[in-house]
């Protein structure tokens, strides 16, 4: 018997128990179906209920991940998954609430749920969909689409400057802060469930290929031939080290991270960067690692940050109870007289 | 002791306690309400201040205002002209002044008519109205409120600024002995909301009793009210507020249908306070999320309403616009939601401090798509109690966000209400399935009972999993549908849903006058005051007339056409540019008249009276 969230749960589940009876309609080729297969293949490790799983998404490609998932959910409207989610999960703390997004749906039209969700550290487990364009409505940029990028809505190039999820995700004080990808099926299997024993927001944004309107955006994190000089897989505890053959690390040069060869120069593993996912600072810098060009820093993947902190439903939970305990609860008769009443009589 | 002043026997009497922001003339007039209500009056009263927290002192723009019409008879509005003005300072008596009945009594502060005073409440250079003869169709009482306060707080050690705070206690212990009422009720509030700050609460005490011996002593009072016995229905009663009504509606509601309360919100005036009323009751398990905005504000109530809460949201023209698209969701989830519209003056933010019955059609139709939902409307402070829970009520038992549609006149306003008990309130049958509805062992989501309602099963329910959603659903099974005559048929499916509804409200009743006569005034929400005591003084005048005043706007009691054809003419007074008038010659083809006021006010009980006048001579 398997026991999480302290209920105990007797019969097994396999992933074919979360497989939809309807056809699942992403294009060929899109990263959202690994997603759905990595999902449907971690939850029956769970330990939670069939029923207690509940899933909230908004609009989108990413969003229509609720219909192809056998638990309740909610398809909702645009940007507002978090904010539904916010309330059932205040009234019904004991569900495992998880909300699938896109770059579009939570953080252009729904940034101010997304950052304040963040902030009110429900336990919710938030997944971001990153394909860097707007799918759905075929094609035009988005907020995490780079400098340039040439749209449908952007024939001659986007001026705008994207956001780095991961870091507006730390701003927002979120508690946990993760990054994978779609074709790195084990890798993902790992942070999803690392996000669901997070209690608090687990935000995990995945790379995801749209082959029809972004095609190959993160291809330099996974093909074979270019992912290990290009990508670092941080964990906490570990060292920083990447390259073809293991043999490239990142050292701190006072605040400036800076990559170094192994074994050269007199660098020993010992002295690089041990990733510590309680440090909130380094957690911004890892999550930085994009801007610097010159130094060439690799792509980081994993949690890059992650620390204990009261949710807002347990914090409620508690208020209410304290309140109860001192104050009892009044009759509805005591409600409706209030404390002060007066006869008028004949 | 020798007493000289003459003593009124009045009905009813009303009073504006008017002064600068910083006066605390809301709670002078609350405690003056509270006291009269208590010693057994009804009342009515009428808040107004400024939208600014701290308007510019001692001008006019800063002048806050409390009227209350309080008395023995039945009392229906805060009256169209005061008997009594406090002016506290100049700009107070340049604002209300106006409204004062010829004859009647001002009670001035003369340390607010110094020359700077009279400079920022823009009276000419050299011009003083306490001095001059422009007051003298009034009787005018002057004296140092800010100098007697002082005299009768010295040698308690209290700063000046703590000594000036007190002078609103002078006045309401001067009102007191005017209107022959015991200051004890305050003496207790004061003891009570002072409490351990003693020398504050005797300060406070000292300056009531002070007002109180100096309307005794001095002599220069030469009238004295008495109102006469009460002739209200026996009863227990407590003062209450729209907007606490409101609030004590939404807890009653879960308490009977079983299910704990959730409110997601997000401030905004004048909704705020039930927010503020629902986040004291944590000892009853109400959760209050204050939301990062509106739009989250309603999603959040529409997650706890998919989670089996009874959810409700709060907000205000404004914000009802940027609910607008969640609501579009709630409709076609069929979730239950309550959502509570506080009107005000519109559009944009308008007059925000002021009433105004300007979202009806928005409420009716401010939707995209085909989308109708069910529109309540609340009559008065205590009416916001029934309205509520009504459509609490509604929500639950027909599966439907339900628009409760208040104003800032009755939300801020507050009368004695003979408030009911828990057996008097209808039951709220609330079912959660929990077994398959159909054949095979399937669950039908969107499978419909007798009252066209979808069954209501939560996250939580073993075997039942399923997906709802934005999209078109297909009908019975909530499958995603783009089929053209299944989208047709849900259409209508959703519409006469709400039209069903009808078969669970009572009907239409004529509130006061004739089942047929020559004018039927017909009103809905906060003119039912003004428009009852209208009627009520026209009726006694013999005029043939008749009040039907509508509470549910959508879907209508189902025997409203027949009584509107009882009438000659149908006349809508509406504080609005006319939006149920729209509605009604819609729906009946009848040529009704409107009459309309847009100026953030309630009507006067005169205007509609001469309104009524005007239309039955010709």
């Amino acid at each position: 018997m398997i026991e999480t969230n302290n209920i105990p749960v007797a019969e097994k589940l396999t992933s074919k128990n979360f497989a939809p009876d309807q056809d699942v309609k992403w294009c060929p080729g899109c990263g959202d179906y690994s997603i759905l297969k990595q999902t449907q293949t971690i939850f029956p490790d769970l330990g939670v209920k069939k029923e207690d799983f509940v899933f909230i998404s908004g609009i989108g490609c990413s969003s229509r991940f609720t219909y192809y998932m056998d638990t309740y959910g909610m398809h909702s409207i645009h940007g507002r998954a978090t904010a539904i989610a916010s309330g059932l999960k205040a009234s019904r703390p004991e569900l495992s609430v998880w909300v699938v997004t896109g770059d579009g749906d939570a953080l252009s039209i729904g940034g101010n749920h997304f950052i304040h969700i963040l902030r009110k550290n429900f336990d919710i487990n938030i997944l971001l969909f990153n394909n860097q364009i707007y799918g759905l409505t075929k094609g035009q940029y988005s907020p995490t689409s780079e400098i340039g990028k040439i749209t449908k809505s952007t024939p001659f190039g986007s001026v705008e400057q994207p956001f780095n999820p991961a870091e507006l995700a730390l701003g927002a004080r979120g508690t946990f802060v993760a990054r994978t990808l779609d074709r790195d099926t084990k890798h993902m299997q790992g942070i999803l469930k690392q996000a669901y024993y997070h209690k608090g927001t687990s935000f995990v944004e995945i790379y995801q290929n749209c082959p029809v309107f972004n095609d190959a955006a993160f291809f330099l994190f996974s093909d074979k031939e270019t992912k290990k000089d290009n990508a670092v897989f941080v964990e906490h505890g570990k060292p920083l080290i990447f390259g073809a053959n293991d043999d490239k690390g990142i050292m701190l040069d006072g605040y400036k991270p800076k990559v170094v060869k192994l074994n050269e120069n007199g660098v020993s593993v010992n002295d690089l960067w041990i990733h510590d996912e309680k440090d909130r600072i380094k957690a911004n810098m890892i999550a930085g690692f994009q801007d610097d060009p010159e130094e060439h820093l690799p792509r980081p993947f994993g949690v890059f940050y992650a620390v204990d902190h009261p949710t807002y439903e347990d914090n409620m939970k508690e208020q209410i109870n304290r309140i109860m305990g001192k104050k009892g609860k009044p009759s509805l008769n005591k409600i409706l007289s209030g404390t002060k009443t007066w006869e008028i009589d004949r | 002791m020798e007493t000289k002043e003459e003593i009124i026997e009045v009905e009813s009497v009303v009073v504006k306690f008017s002064g600068d922001s910083g006066d605390g003339m809301q709670l002078t007039g609350m405690q003056f309400t509270d006291t009269a209500a208590f010693l057994g009056k009804d009342l009515s009263t009428f808040p107004e201040y400024p939208a600014e927290i701290r308007a510019p002192v001692g001008t006019v723009s800063g002048v806050s205002g409390f009227q209350v019409q309080f008395g023995s008879k039945e009392i229906f509005t805060a009256g169209d002209q005061y008997d009594v003005l406090v002016a506290m300072n100049a700009a107070a008596l340049k604002v209300d002044l106006k409204n004062l009945k010829k004859g009647g009594i001002i009670i001035t502060n003369t340390s607010g008519f110094d020359q700077k005073n009279l400079r920022l409440a823009e009276y000419p250079e050299g011009e003083n109205p306490l001095d001059d003869d422009s007051l003298d169709n009034y009787t005018v009482y002057k004296m140092n409120v800010s100098g007697l306060t002082k005299d009768a707080l010295a040698g308690m050690g209290l700063s000046n600024k703590e000594i000036e705070r007190s002078k609103n206690m002078f006045v309401l212990g001067l009102l007191y002995w005017i209107f022959d009422q015991s200051p004890d009720f305050t003496i207790k509030f004061i003891n009570e909301k002072f409490t351990g700050e003693s020398v504050i609460a005797q300060a406070n005490i000292n300056a009531l009793k002070a007002g109180w011996n100096y309307g005794d002593n001095t002599e220069i009072f030469n009238t004295r009210f008495k109102i006469t016995a009460s002739n209200l229905t026996p009863g227990t009663y407590r003062s209450i507020t729209g907007n606490s009504a409101a609030a004590i509606a939404l807890i009653a509601a879960s308490e009977k249908s079983g299910l704990p309360l959730f409110l997601g919100s997000y401030p905004i005036t004048p909704a705020s306070d039930i927010l503020h009323e629902l986040s004291k009751y944590k000892e009853c398990g109400v959760r209050t999320f204050q939301a990062e905005d509106e739009i989250a504000a309603i999603c959040s109530a529409i997650g706890a309403s998919y989670g089996g809460a009874l959810s409700a949201t709060t907000t205000s023209g404004p914000g009802m616009s940027l609910k607008a698209e969640a609501l579009g969701l709630g409709l076609m989830l069929e979730l239950p939601l309550v959502v509570i519209n506080i009107q005000r003056g519109g559009p944009s933010t308008g007059l925000p401090t002021k009433t105004e019955q300007s979202d009806l059609l928005q409420a009716m139709f401010g939707r995209h798509g085909e989308s109708p939902l069910p529109v309540i409307a609340a009559e008065s402070p205590s009416d916001c109690f029934s309205a509520v829970y009504e459509a609490a009520r509604i929500a639950l038992e027909h599966m439907t966000p339900v628009i409760v549609l208040s104003d800032g006149y009755i939300a801020n306003g507050s009368e004695p209400w003979r408030f009911p008990s828990e057996e008097d309130l209808k039951p709220i049958e609330v079912k959660f399935e929990t077994e398959p509805n159909s054949e095979n062992g399937v669950f039908l989501p969107y499978k419909r009972d007798e009252k066209l309602v979808r069954p209501r099963v939560i996250p939580g329910t073993k075997g039942l999993e399923h997906r709802i959603g934005g999209l078109e659903k297909q009908h019975e099974t909530g499958d995603i549908s783009y089929e053209a005559k299944n989208h047709e048929l849900m259409v209508k499916m959703r519409a006469a849903k709400i039209e069903k509804i009808a078969d669970y409200i009572p009907l239409q009743i004529v509130d006061t006058g004739k089942e047929k006569a020559k004018l039927l005034v017909l009103g809905w929400g906060s003119t039912y005051g003004t428009l009852k005591t209208a009627i009520g003084e026209l009726l006694e005048e013999g005029a043939d007339i008749a009040h039907i005043h509508i509470k549910y706007l959508n879907p209508f009691p189902k025997n409203l056409g027949d009584l509107l054809k009882n009438y000659e003419k149908v006349l809508i007074p509406e504080i609005n540019n006319g939006q149920l008038i729209k509605i009604i010659r819609d729906k009946f083809l009848i040529p009704a008249v409107g009459f309309n006021k847009i100026q953030g006010l309630p009507f006067t009980t005169s205007e509609i009276k001469s309104k009524i006048l005007e239309l039955l001579k010709n």
